[in-house]
């Protein structure tokens, strides 16, 4: 089992993401995340999903994703080659005790506090999801109130290396 | 021109001749252009709306051609479901088209308002929601063009019902009048037309910077994916030729080959290719149930049957076979019963028009996505001509202990009841089956096959799947007579469908295998419930005789194989005597009669139930 991020370009049109829902939720395809997003071209918009699953569950999941009509593009951003980032918000109980720590932390990880209040703070954190991981690890010890991630989105770095199937939809 | 109007022209444009179908409120517009058009496109109303879908799915099956199937909204979308999942899991052709409440009126709970393209989303290859008239000509020849293309499949197309009254091309004249060229029945290429209303729209092209010029991906089967799984080109990409010189090589090094094919030949009409790969290597081969009329039940090379109730022979074939060439077929759980233990000495090589279907439940070694027949093109000139004589006579030892069920010619014993159907039906004959233990008796014992004359519900077993469906193929069925081979539990799901039948003078012969109980889950509590009969024997007092008659059709009754042999041929006379129609023939059986050999869900040979 490991995670994979797919990049799906898909035809920018109503229902598309139930579509792609509707086809994982019926292969019993794990999703770990999904954000839809546009594109540089409004005909299209990309869907960033990381699943998890071994080679033979990832290729079937790539195939059926790849056998939508409205599905343009399916591919994989390793690691490696891609860049990935993902935004946190979290909200800490904080007090004029423990307020210098969680501002050390956040001073380490680069994160913003975009709001302070009397008994919590809120930080942004934008980056790899292990370092959002990472970060909140540190939080660990301080009390969550409220916490939102994205999930992932993702390109390839260089030139685009995939090919868009032909266009089969008025 | 409305859109309903247009909608006609449409059809017409995309060869269709009849639809089945059922009207109601949303549809009005639409039935009302239907009676203009009635002299071009013939119009048959069922009795259910699930009967008319399957009445076009065997329609389909048969002729190959995409079958079109009318409902209104609500009851009348839903009642189309379990038909559309029937046509998906067999990958048959069909656009279903359903009205629903006006535009105005979607998303309220109106009156006979359901969401039938959400509903149907996972058992559609895609669906439409006509969104404005203006719409509509894009929308049905994609509809068309996706439910043939590649690996066949249903597509829905909901209309609402404004739509199918407003005047086509009004939206151009809404919007500020933009341009003209916007023609109401364009020509043939609806993507360009759809491409080129996207660049007005917002100025996009078609060559969006996205695309890269061509950066060819390293694998074959990778470039496959990432091209969306599309088989528009060439099925042998350069690539692929070495694979299938890789697969030649395993073909002819090997010393236990065998061909396992599914209903994927028959739908490429890759039989004769197949036959001739059988013939030249000495190779034998096994077929699903989709693939029972591939090649001939008498043929040398056909083992027949695999699987849950397959041949002993074709399934002990299939486990020391070093070598399993897999051909249109998805290694189901009805096949692949073991996925472990399918085939497990062998080097497998899978050809599939879906390339989604290579891996999915057994993994093999070599991969030919693309079109059965072209590759078995391509593949017979690099096959040599051989023999496998050590082979050939392990086969014949199995052979020879294949399952033998007892004759009694005092009684009906299911096996000689088909045999003697097939010989009286003759070779043109086609079956249309239900699902359970008549389906599997038809699919072991009726002997003279076409293809595409065995047509019956493989992958969704739908019970109720029978009746339409004959009536559907007897349309198109010319002088070839059609028998539809029910159980009594089957034909009790939709023996409505008879009034059509009478309606349109349907030369079908109905056999009903009666034996008053649901037999195959009966057959299951007899093996693994401990003959816990929960539910299985309904205790029905139906008189089908008299039902026949209140149909206004002709039937009989039958008590051993001498009757039947007489009442059977009758029976085909009258239908298609002076004035043609339905007749029923009923056969009492024994309750405790099963299908067998047997082996059991998830077992492998060593389980196989043989008495």
């Amino acid at each position: 089992m490991s995670r994979n991020v797919l990049s799906v370009l898909v035809d920018n049109h109503a229902g598309v993401l139930a579509r792609v829902s509707s086809l994982f939720g019926r292969r019993g395809f794990n999703i770990d995340s999904l954000s839809v997003s546009a594109t540089n071209d409004p005909a299209l918009s990309r869907i960033t999903i990381v699943v998890s699953g071994d080679e033979t569950e990832l290729e079937q999941i790539i195939k059926q994703t790849a056998k939508l009509v409205e599905t343009r593009a399916v591919f994989r951003v390793e690691q490696s080659s891609g860049v990935l980032r993902e935004l946190l918000l979290v909200k800490v109980g904080a007090d004029e005790q423990t307020r210098p720590a969680l501002r050390e932390i956040s001073v380490i990880y680069k994160a913003k506090i975009i709001d302070l209040s009397p008994g919590s703070m809120v930080f942004e954190l934008t980056g790899e999801p292990e370092k959002i991981d990472a970060f909140l690890e540190m939080l660990a010890g301080y009390p969550i109130l409220e916490l939102c991630r994205t999930g992932v989105t993702a390109l390839q770095r260089g030139a685009p290396e995939y090919r868009l199937k032909e266009r089969l939809l008025p | 021109m409305n859109g309903s109007q247009l909608l006609m022209e449409l059809l017409l444009e995309q060869g269709v001749e009849r639809i089945f179908g059922y009207p109601g409120g949303a549809v009005l517009n639409i039935y009302d252009a239907l009676y203009q058009y009635s002299d071009r496109i013939q119009h048959v109303i069922t009795a259910h709306e699930q009967g008319a879908c399957h009445a076009a799915d065997g329609y389909a099956r048969l002729t190959g051609k995409t079958g079109v199937v009318l409902a209104t909204s609500g009851p009348g979308s839903t009642n189309l479901v379990t038909g559309i999942a029937t046509a998906y899991m067999d990958s048959s052709p069909l656009v279903a088209i359903t009205g629903n409440v006006g535009t105005g009126l979607i998303g309220r709970d109106s009156f006979q308002e359901v969401y039938i393209a959400g509903i149907t989303m996972p058992i559609t290859k895609h669906n439409f929601v006509v969104r404005h008239v203006d719409e509509l000509a894009g929308i049905i020849r994609a509809a068309f063009r996706i439910a043939a293309e590649g690996r066949p499949g249903p597509v829905l197309v909901d209309i609402p019902k404004d739509v199918s009254a407003q005047e086509a091309g009004s939206r151009r004249q809404e919007a500020g009048g933009v341009t003209q060229g916007f023609p109401l029945i364009p020509d043939s290429s609806p993507l360009q037309e759809a491409g080129s209303r996207r660049q007005e729209a917002g100025g996009v092209t078609q060559g969006s910077p996205l695309i890269p010029d061509s950066s060819p991906l390293q694998e074959a089967g990778s470039r496959r994916q990432e091209a969306g799984g599309a088989t528009q080109g060439s099925p042998l990409i350069p690539d692929s030729f070495s694979l299938l010189e890789a697969s030649a090589a395993l073909i002819n090094g090997a010393k236990r080959p065998v061909i396992y094919f599914g209903g994927g030949v028959n739908l490429a009409g890759a039989g004769e290719l197949l036959r001739e790969l059988c013939r030249k290597a000495q190779i034998p081969a096994v077929h699903t149930l989709m693939a029972a009329g591939v090649l001939g039940y008498e043929e040398e090379c056909n083992l027949g049957l695999i699987g849950m109730h397959g041949n002993v022979a074709a399934n002990r074939a299939v486990y020391e076979a070093d070598v399993l060439l897999i051909a249109g077929a998805r290694l189901s759980d009805r096949v692949a019963l073991n996925p472990a233990k399918f085939a497990p000495h062998a080097k497998r090589i899978q050809i599939d028009v879906d390339p989604a279907e290579i891996n999915k439940n057994v993994t093999v070694h070599c991969a030919l996505p693309g079109d059965v027949k072209e590759i078995f093109a391509a593949l017979l000139p690099r096959i040599e001509e051989r023999g496998h004589p050590e082979w050939s006579a392990k086969i014949a030892t199995w052979k020879a202990r294949e399952y033998q069920p007892q004759d009694d010619d005092s009684v009906l014993k299911p096996h000689q009841v088909m045999r003697t159907i097939s010989e009286i039906a003759g070779e043109e004959a086609i079956y249309v089956t239900d699902v359970g233990q008549h389906q599997l008796w038809a699919a072991q014992y009726v002997r003279h096959l076409r293809p595409r004359s065995f047509i019956t519900s493989g992958g969704l077993g739908t019970m109720g799947f029978g009746y339409g469906a004959a009536i559907g193929a007897s349309f198109s069925a010319g002088a070839r007579p059609v028998v539809h081979i029910t159980g009594d539990g089957s034909f009790h799901m939709n023996l409505n469908e008879a009034c059509t039948a009478v309606s349109y003078g349907a030369p079908v012969v109905t056999v009903i295998f009666n034996n008053t109980v649901l037999g195959m889950v009966r057959q299951w509590q007899t093996a693994f419930y401990q003959k816990r009969y929960s539910a299985t024997d309904p205790q029905r007092k139906t008189d089908f005789v008299k039902l026949a008659a209140g149909f206004g059709l002709p039937a009989f009754r039958c008590a051993n194989l001498a009757e039947f042999r007489g009442t059977f041929a009758k029976a085909l006379s009258i239908a298609h005597g002076a004035v043609p129609g339905p007749v029923w023939v009923e056969c009492p059986i024994d309750k405790d009669e099963r299908v067998l050999p047997m082996i059991p869900a998830g077992g492998s040979l060593e389980d196989m139930i043989m008495d």
